[in-house]
C-alpha cells in the first residue's frame, strides 16, 4: 500500500516536472508558431540564475522563484529583437537560428562557468510515507505546476492582456487594424516565455544540477510533450505530458531511466502516426 | 547544353577529383593529416547524404546523425563479432537504412509536418545518445562487443580486404577507400536525381501538393529519398568508426546541428555545397580548437545564426549568382 502511494507520487511529480519544463515552449510555439530550440539553454541559464543567486547569499526561495524567470525574460527579449524578429513566418529559419543560439548559449556559458556540475540542495526535506522516504520539494514542484498552468489560464481568459494576445495570434492583420500593434505584442509573448523557461530552469536547478548542456536533457521531452499535445497550447501540453510523463516514470521504475525515454519516444511517435495533429488535434479542439 | 551532358560532366569531373585526391594525397601528406582527413571526408559524406534528402526531397532532418551512428555502431559490433569485415559492412548499411525506412514510414505516412518531423528526428538522436552512454558495463555486449558506455568502443576493427580478416588496410588504404566512396555517392546522388523517381522527388520538394494531385505517391517517394540518406550516412558512419573509433559523440547534439551548419553554408539544393561547407567549417572549428580560448559550439553557434540571417541561401549558389552577374558584366 505504501509503496502504491510512493509510486502514484513519484508519477504525479514526473508529470508535473514535464508540465514545467514544457510550458515555457508551449507558450511561444502555441501562441507564435516559433519552434525555439534554444528553450533547453534558456532552462539552463533559469538553473545558473538560481545558483549564482545562492550563491551569493540571496534567500533560496527568491533564487529560485524570483530571479530567474526576470534574467532570463531580459534576455528573451533581446533576442527576440535581435533574431526572431527578422525571422517571423519563416518557421524553419527560427528553428535553425534558434539552434544556433542553443549551440552558442551552451558554448558561452561552458566558457564562463565551465563544464562541471554544480548543484543547489532542494529545501523542504522529507516525509515519510510508511517504510519510504518522499521529498518534499517534489510535491511543492506539483504545486508549482499546478499554479504555473493556472497563471496562465487566467493571464489568457481573463486580462485584457490574454485577450489582445490571443486574438493577435488569431489574426495579426486584423488586430493591427484595430489599433493593437503586432510586433509588440510578439515581442512580450516570446519574453513571457522565456520567463517561463527561466522559471522552470530555476525550479528543477535543486532536482537535476546545473550544467552548460543540461538543456539538451530536457529539450527532447519538451519537444515532444508540446507537439502531441498539439493545437489547443495549454490544455494539450497538460495532457500530453499527463501520459507521456506516466509512461515516462512508469517505464523508469520497471527498467531505467534511459527505457523510459525511450518509451516516451516511441509511445509519442505512435501517437503522433495515430493523430498527426496531436492529441488536442482530434480531442477538445475548443480548448485553451 | 542539355541537363543530361550537364550531370554526366559533373560525375566524370567529382570521379575525377576523387580520383587524383585518392592517388596523390596518400603521398604527400603525413599520416597524421591523412587520418584527419579521413574524417573530413566522411562527415562530409554525411553532408552529402544531408544535402540530398533537404535540398533535394525538403524533408527536414534534424538528426541525421541517427543513422551515422547507428551505421557506426552496427560496423563495430559486427565487425567484433564476425572477426571479419566483410559482411560487417553491408549490415551497417542494412541497419541504419531499415531504421531509416521503419521512422521515415511513421514520419510520412503519418504526414506530419516539417516542423514535427525535425523535431522527432532530433529527438531520435538525442535519445539514442542517451542510451548508448548509458552502456557501461558488462551487461551491455552484444555478443563479444561491449558497448562502453560514454567510451564507445575504443578497439573499433579496420576495414580487411573481402574475405581475408588478416589483411588489414592500412590508414593510406582507409582514406583512399573513403574518398572514392565520397566521390561514388556523390555520382549515384546525382543519377539518382536524374530518373522519374529523383525527378517526381523533386517535384514533391517544390510543390507537395501539386505533385500529390498529379498521382504520384508523396509518401513513398519521401521514404524512398530518406532510405538512401539513411544508406549514405550509415556508410559516413563506418568511415568514421575507421578512422576514429565509434562513441557516443556521434549522436551527440553538436554532431546533428553541424551536418545542419554545413550544408546550410555550402547551400541546400545543391550536392557539392554541403560537401564544400563540410569541409571548410571542419577545418574552422579544427583551427578553433587549438586556439582554446573560444568555445568551438560557441563558434559554431553563431556561424549558424550568421548563415541563416545573412546568407540563407547558402556559400555556394550566392558564389555562382555573383560570379554569374559578373561574367554578365564583362560581355558587351
Amino acid at each position: 500500500m505504501d509503496y502504491a502511494v510512493v509510486v502514484a507520487l513519484q508519477i504525479v511529480s514526473g508529470v508535473a516536472t514535464l508540465v514545467i519544463v514544457s510550458l515555457g515552449l508551449a507558450v511561444v510555439f502555441g501562441m507564435m508558431r516559433v519552434i525555439n530550440l534554444a528553450h533547453g539553454e534558456f532552462l539552463m541559464l533559469g538553473g545558473y540564475t538560481a545558483i549564482l543567486a545562492s550563491g551569493q547569499g540571496v534567500n533560496l526561495w527568491i533564487a529560485i522563484l524570483v530571479l530567474p524567470p526576470i534574467a532570463v525574460g531580459i534576455i528573451g527579449a533581446v533576442v527576440e529583437r535581435v533574431l526572431i524578429r527578422r525571422l517571423y513566418g519563416r518557421m524553419i529559419d527560427t528553428m535553425l537560428a534558434t539552434w544556433g543560439l542553443s549551440l552558442a548559449f551552451i558554448g558561452g556559458v561552458t566558457m564562463l562557468f565551465g563544464n562541471s556540475v554544480t548543484g543547489i540542495s532542494a529545501p523542504l526535506g522529507s516525509f515519510e510515507v510508511g517504510r519510504f522516504h518522499v521529498a518534499g520539494y517534489d510535491l511543492f514542484l506539483v504545486a508549482a505546476s499546478v499554479a504555473m498552468s493556472l497563471a496562465i489560464w487566467i493571464v489568457l481568459k481573463f486580462t485584457p492582456a490574454g485577450l489582445i494576445a490571443r486574438g493577435t495570434m488569431q489574426n495579426a492583420e486584423m488586430a493591427a487594424a484595430l489599433g493593437v500593434p503586432p510586433d509588440r505584442v510578439y515581442a512580450l509573448t516570446f519574453t513571457a516565455g522565456a520567463a517561463l523557461s527561466g522559471l522552470a530552469g530555476g525550479l528543477i536547478a535543486p532536482v537535476s544540477g546545473v550544467l552548460p548542456t543540461m538543456g539538451t536533457a530536457y529539450i527532447a521531452k519538451a519537444f515532444i510533450t508540446v507537439i502531441t499535445g498539439g493545437a489547443a497550447m495549454l490544455t494539450g501540453t497538460l495532457v500530453a505530458s499527463g501520459l507521456l510523463g506516466s509512461v515516462l516514470t512508469i517505464f523508469t521504475f520497471l527498467t531505467t531511466p534511459v527505457f523510459g525515454e525511450v518509451a516516451l519516444l516511441v509511445v509519442a511517435i505512435v501517437l503522433l502516426r495515430l493523430l498527426p495533429r496531436g492529441i488536442t488535434g482530434r480531442f477538445l479542439r475548443r480548448a485553451l | 547544353m542539355t541537363v543530361n551532358v550537364r550531370t554526366a560532366l559533373q560525375i566524370v569531373a567529382a570521379l575525377i577529383v576523387a580520383g587524383l585526391a585518392a592517388w596523390l594525397l596518400p603521398q604527400y601528406l603525413e599520416l597524421f593529416t591523412l587520418i584527419n582527413a579521413t574524417v573530413f571526408v566522411s562527415m562530409g559524406l554525411l553532408a552529402l547524404s544531408l544535402g540530398l534528402i533537404w535540398g533535394f526531397g525538403g524533408i527536414l532532418c534534424f538528426g541525421q546523425t541517427a543513422f551515422f551512428g547507428i551505421g557506426g555502431y552496427t560496423y563495430a559490433v559486427a565487425a567484433i563479432n564476425f572477426g571479419d569485415t566483410t559482411w560487417a559492412v553491408p549490415l551497417a548499411l542494412l541497419v541504419p537504412t531499415a531504421v531509416a525506412a521503419a521512422l521515415g514510414y511513421l514520419m510520412f505516412f503519418g504526414r506530419i509536418s516539417d516542423v514535427y518531423m525535425g523535431v522527432i528526428t532530433l529527438t531520435t538522436t538525442l535519445i539514442l545518445f542517451k542510451f548508448a552512454n548509458s552502456t557501461a558495463g558488462d551487461q551491455w555486449t552484444i555478443g563479444t562487443a561491449p558497448l562502453g558506455g560514454f567510451n564507445g568502443i575504443p578497439g573499433t576493427p579496420p576495414l580487411n580486404f573481402p574475405l581475408d580478416p588478416s589483411n588489414q588496410l592500412a590508414p593510406e588504404q582507409v582514406f583512399v577507400v573513403a574518398v572514392l566512396a565520397l566521390g561514388i555517392c556523390y555520382a549515384v546522388a546525382k543519377l539518382i536525381l536524374r530518373t522519374r523517381f529523383g525527378r517526381v522527388a523533386v517535384a514533391i520538394k517544390e510543390n507537395e501538393l501539386r505533385a500529390e494531385l498529379l498521382g504520384y505517391d508523396v509518401r513513398l517517394h519521401k521514404l524512398g529519398l530518406f532510405a538512401i540518406g539513411g544508406f549514405m550516412a550509415g556508410l559516413a558512419g563506418i568511415l568514421f568508426a575507421n578512422c576514429v573509433f565509434v562513441s557516443p559523440t556521434m549522436f551527440s547534439l553538436s554532431y546533428a546541428g553541424q551536418v545542419i551548419i554545413w550544408v546550410l553554408v555550402g547551400g541546400i539544393g545543391t550536392l557539392v555545397g554541403p560537401v564544400i561547407g563540410c569541409m571548410l567549417i571542419q577545418a574552422l572549428t579544427t583551427y578553433a580548437g587549438t586556439l582554446s580560448a573560444i568555445d568551438p559550439n560557441l563558434l559554431l553557434g553563431v556561424l549558424f545564426m550568421l548563415a541563416v540571417v545573412v546568407v540563407p541561401k547558402g556559400l555556394l549558389p550566392t558564389a555562382t549568382t555573383i560570379l554569374l552577374r559578373l561574367m554578365r558584366r564583362g560581355e558587351p
